[in-house]
């Protein structure tokens, strides 16, 4: 491409102030944008790329940062032209997407006034026109039945239709760049194929020219041209993408590419294997260690879940009469050994974390028998419960919400040994500390608060707390997702070492099929409620039989941008509810054993 | 929406029938007995069993209750002791004062509070916000009484600008009444104004800290829009509820007001009726206000459940 570029970034820095003075997080960023262009940014949380997409724009409150260089787009610097003029280019000749679809789009205005809003502000149309246009766009995102559509509020779409009255709000006023600030970072992973997929259509169609920004190297491999990585606010290496993941020269870029999760890369393997770990200097990768085969599925199960179902009552009406139910999850029923890690996956609303819950009676299943650790977990009276509880700990997404700000890690670690009166306040610190070690944080952590520590250290101090009861088994629910992919590995690792030397039993609820690859010994595929395929790991992996698990492993972006899997079916069906009104019988499902323990069920 | 609102009245409706019950017996444990007082200077036992029996006083309590509850459905609340009429006609007479009062102190504390609230929320911890929250303070804090007589002395008897007391209709002499309302109103709003003004000031702040405004500044929306379209309209939401709360407090707060500026309302009415031991009278004004407490707390909950399009779509 050796057209004139539309976006030339030269220098760009950007500061925010810190303890009285300027704290640099963006240094030296220049790169060029050519028409018709995919440039991707790539890095971790805190390397600057988000902030870059936003100094661009100018939308970084002002007085609270500092930028300088400049970024030319036809013949000016749009960080020195005036605010008013800025306002021109904001959402006319750039437009953005952002990364949360649930609350990017204002609750309280029906999408279409939204849209038309930047067709009258900046093609200068009526409201009819508007209107007209508005419905254009949405069908152009392939919003079914749009003209309908036009009166509806956004908490009426699904996620994934979120995100594309997003697009066609950004793509409304035909913009030059769009800026994709990591806009499919938040879907469930076949949404995110349909929104890549979407992007890259309406991009040929519109010859607009893309900046994404994400911190997966999937998606990059997916959509990008150029690349540029990012770590610590320097741009370290930049190239055609191909180039970048086939002879990245920087160690970061490859300690980066090692560290993404490949699906496929344990074919042939029985056991769970531990992942590489690159170091982080050299670049140099060492492959991680399987799991001990002496660990793993054997002797009698240690949870036994049969038939649970679990239902939310829906109200509504004059008298709330119940109308219907959630049926979050539907007749399933799964086996658990001590040490082994059974691994649910599938998308948001399918059921798989009231699964986990239901299990150790977090919400109160409807029907069905759990057996946990000898315990029948659905008649047990509260006293029993808590003692119930000494077997299963919960592990939980966010590490950032589950720890308590103004409890210390120690008393955070040790309050439920306490609560459960095992022994004395000597003996919890002394196994605080013992645990804080385990978990590979130091004993001094103890003293300190949440807020000190990032992302990945505190969820290996929700490890540590979930450790202190001594558990048997550990529902850990999406419990890696949060965490950038270095952490992501490091914090996998560590569950595969404690299962290794304590014998824990993981179920392991995740909708990352690559992850799961890594750490399971057995998985089950759930689709709204229902368990539509279980088994071995490599029987789900390598023979997939169920139509639902094929089109999950499918969706998975492949790390090779010679492979791109263009045109998947653009699929434009709402998410499919698992409301039932009153009175519904749920089927009687029927399973085929495909291979020894591969179930699969058949419509 | 009509089965919505129709539901949230029946829920009224016990919450009314416990008032009822807590203001009949108000009247059973205050000192004195009031059939002394009607019967007059002689006392004569003949009348006094008379009257018992005509109030039903010689009957169970519960039965007391009865009657007296079926006399307020029929609009009945007694008869003043003090001037002879039925209290539902005083009520009638001075209760509209009141509302005009209220009505007019409402309009001005959110015409005062909400802008302010806007703008010190936009220039956060600028000047405008500290001054702003400066006179927010002194405004909660500066008693009615006090305030009302410095006005007073300043405006009337000094200025001689406008009337220190009195009342006129609304509708027979608007320009009179306005003239003689503005300064309790302004006095009886400032408390409001206050709350309302932190209150939007807060709700402003977290909505334009959310992800939609910056939506909207992406889209190259000018500020104005920005911030009163996108960010007020759902910082509103909390703004309108609390108004329609604070509404009742208007009317508590209109009794010390009434009286400093001798207006004829409802506060006036109670502090007289208190004084004179008119317990019929003081019954009808607390079951009045009551209702007015919960007839706000019910519009409260609509337009709650109107402006927000979520909550609609759960109806």
């Amino acid at each position: 491409m050796t057209s004139e570029p539309i976006l030339s970034v030269r220098d760009l820095g950007v500061a925010f102030p810190d303890r009285g003075g300027w704290k640099s997080v963006v240094r030296n960023v220049s790169f060029d944008i050519a028409p018709c262009e995919t440039v991707a940014i790539v890095g971790e949380s805190g390397s600057g790329k988000s902030v870059t997409s936003l100094a661009l724009m100018r939308l970084l409150q002002e007085g609270a940062s500092r930028t300088e260089g400049t970024a030319i787009m036809g013949g000016r610097d749009l960080l020195t032209i005036p605010e008013r003029e800025m306002r021109d280019v904001r959402g006319n000749e750039i437009a953005m997407i952002f990364q949360e679809p649930m609350t990017s789009l204002n609750p309280v205005f029906t999408i279409g006034r939204q849209i038309s809003e930047v067709l009258i502000r900046h093609r200068g149309m009526d409201k009819a026109a508007a209107r007209a246009e508005t419905v254009r766009t949405l069908e152009k995102v392939r919003i079914p039945n749009a003209a309908a559509r036009f009166h509806a509020y956004p908490h009426e779409f699904s996620g994934g239709m979120r995100q594309r009255v997003m697009i066609a709000m950004a793509l409304a006023s035909r913009p030059k760049l769009l800026i994709a600030d990591e806009p499919t970072t938040a879907l469930d992973v076949t949404i995110q194929g349909e929104i890549l997929d979407l992007i890259k259509t309406l991009q040929d169609e519109e010859g607009m020219s893309v900046l994404f920004i994400t911190h997966d190297m999937g998606v990059v491999a997916e959509i990008a041209d150029r690349t540029l990585v990012m770590f610590r606010g320097e741009v370290v290496e930049e190239g055609p993408t191909g180039t970048i993941f086939q002879s990245g020269k920087q160690p970061y870029t490859r300690a980066l590419l090692a560290s993404v999760p490949r699906l496929g890369s344990m074919n042939g393997e029985a056991a769970p294997r531990r992942f590489s770990v690159v170091d982080a200097a050299s670049g140099i990768a060492a492959e991680g260690r399987p799991l001990s085969s002496a660990i793993g599925p054997a002797g009698s199960p240690i949870l036994s879940v049969r038939n649970l179902t679990t239902r939310f009552p829906i109200r509504s009406g004059f008298f709330s009469r119940q109308t219907g139910a959630i049926h979050a999850v539907e007749n399933v029923s799964f086996d658990l050994r001590a040490g082994e890690t059974l691994a649910i996956v599938g998308e948001s609303g399918c059921g798989k974390s009231t699964t986990g819950r239901s299990v150790i009676r977090l919400v109160e299943p409807t029907a069905g028998t759990i057996q946990l650790d000898g315990y029948d977990v659905r008649a047990l009276p509260p006293a029993d419960l808590r003692r119930m509880r000494l077997s299963a700990q919960m592990i939980f997404q966010d590490p950032y919400a589950s720890l308590n700000p103004r409890m210390s890690v120690g008393e955070t670690v040790a309050e439920p040994f306490l609560a459960h009166q095992l022994g004395t306040k000597a003996a919890a610190r002394a196994m605080t500390a013992d645990l804080l070690a385990r978990v590979g944080l130091g004993a001094e952590a103890m003293d300190r608060y949440p807020h000190e520590f990032s992302g990945g250290q505190r969820q290996r101090i929700a490890i540590a707390r979930a450790l202190s009861l001594k558990p048997k088994v550990i529902v850990a629910d999406e419990a890696v997702s949060a965490l950038d992919v270095s952490i992501k590995v490091q914090v996998c690792n560590l569950l595969l070492d404690l299962q290794e030397e304590m014998g824990l039993a993981y179920l392991f609820i995740s909708h990352d099929m690559a992850v799961v690859e890594r750490m399971s010994h057995r998985v089950a595929v759930m689709y709204l409620g229902e368990i539509v395929e279980i088994g071995p790991r490599e029987a789900i992996f390598e023979n997939p039989q169920h139509a639902y698990t094929r089109k999950l492993m499918a969706a998975v972006p492949i790390l090779d941008p010679t492979r791109r899997q263009m045109k998947r079916l653009t699929n434009t069906d709402e998410l499919k509810s698992p409301y039932r009104p009153i009175g519904y019988q749920a089927p009687k499902r029927n399973y085929i054993e495909v291979s020894p323990g591969h179930l699969v069920q058949c419509d | 929406m009509t089965s919505y609102i129709a539901k949230r009245l029946l829920v009224a409706i016990p919450t009314l029938l416990i008032v009822s019950v807590f203001v009949f017996l108000l009247q059973k444990l205050l000192p004195g007995d009031p059939i002394l007082a009607l019967a007059g200077e002689e006392r004569d036992p003949a009348t006094i069993e008379f009257l018992r029996a005509k109030y039903h006083l010689n009957d169970p309590i519960v039965w007391q209750y009865i009657y007296w509850f079926r006399d307020l459905l029929h609009g009945d609340l007694g008869i003043s002791l003090r001037t002879n009429q039925p209290v539902t006609e005083l009520i009638a007479e001075k209760l509209p004062v009141t509302i005009q009062l209220a009505v007019l102190a409402m309009i001005i504390a959110m015409g005062i509070g909400i802008p302010a609230g806007i703008l010190a929320a936009v220039r956060k911890n600028s000047a405008l916000d500290v001054a702003a929250n400066l006179v927010a303070l002194s405004g909660l804090s500066v008693p009615n009484f006090w305030l009302g007589i410095m006005l007073i002395l300043l405006v009337s008897v000094n200025l001689g600008w406008l009337p220190a007391s009195g009342y006129a209709p609304l509708f027979s002499d608007p320009v009179r009444a306005l003239e003689t309302m503005i300064m309790p109103a302004f006095v009886l709003s400032t408390p409001l104004a206050a709350t309302l003004m932190r209150h939007t000031r807060s709700a402003m702040l977290g909505a334009l800290k959310a992800d939609y405004v910056r939506t909207a500044r992406a889209k190259g929306l000018s500020p104005r829009v920005v911030v009163l379209e996108h960010g007020f309209r759902n910082a509103l939401l909390p703004i309108v509820t609390l108004s329609a709360l604070l509404f009742g407090d208007l009317l508590a707060g209109a009794v010390l007001t009434e009286q400093i500026f001798t207006i004829p309302g409802f506060g006036k009415l109670i502090v007289d009726a208190v004084f004179n031991r008119d317990y019929a009278v003081v019954q009808g004004v607390v079951l009045c206000t009551a209702v007015g407490f919960i007839l706000m707390n019910l519009l409260a909950d609509v337009l709650y459940v109107l402006l927000n399009p979520r909550m609609r779509a759960a109806l």
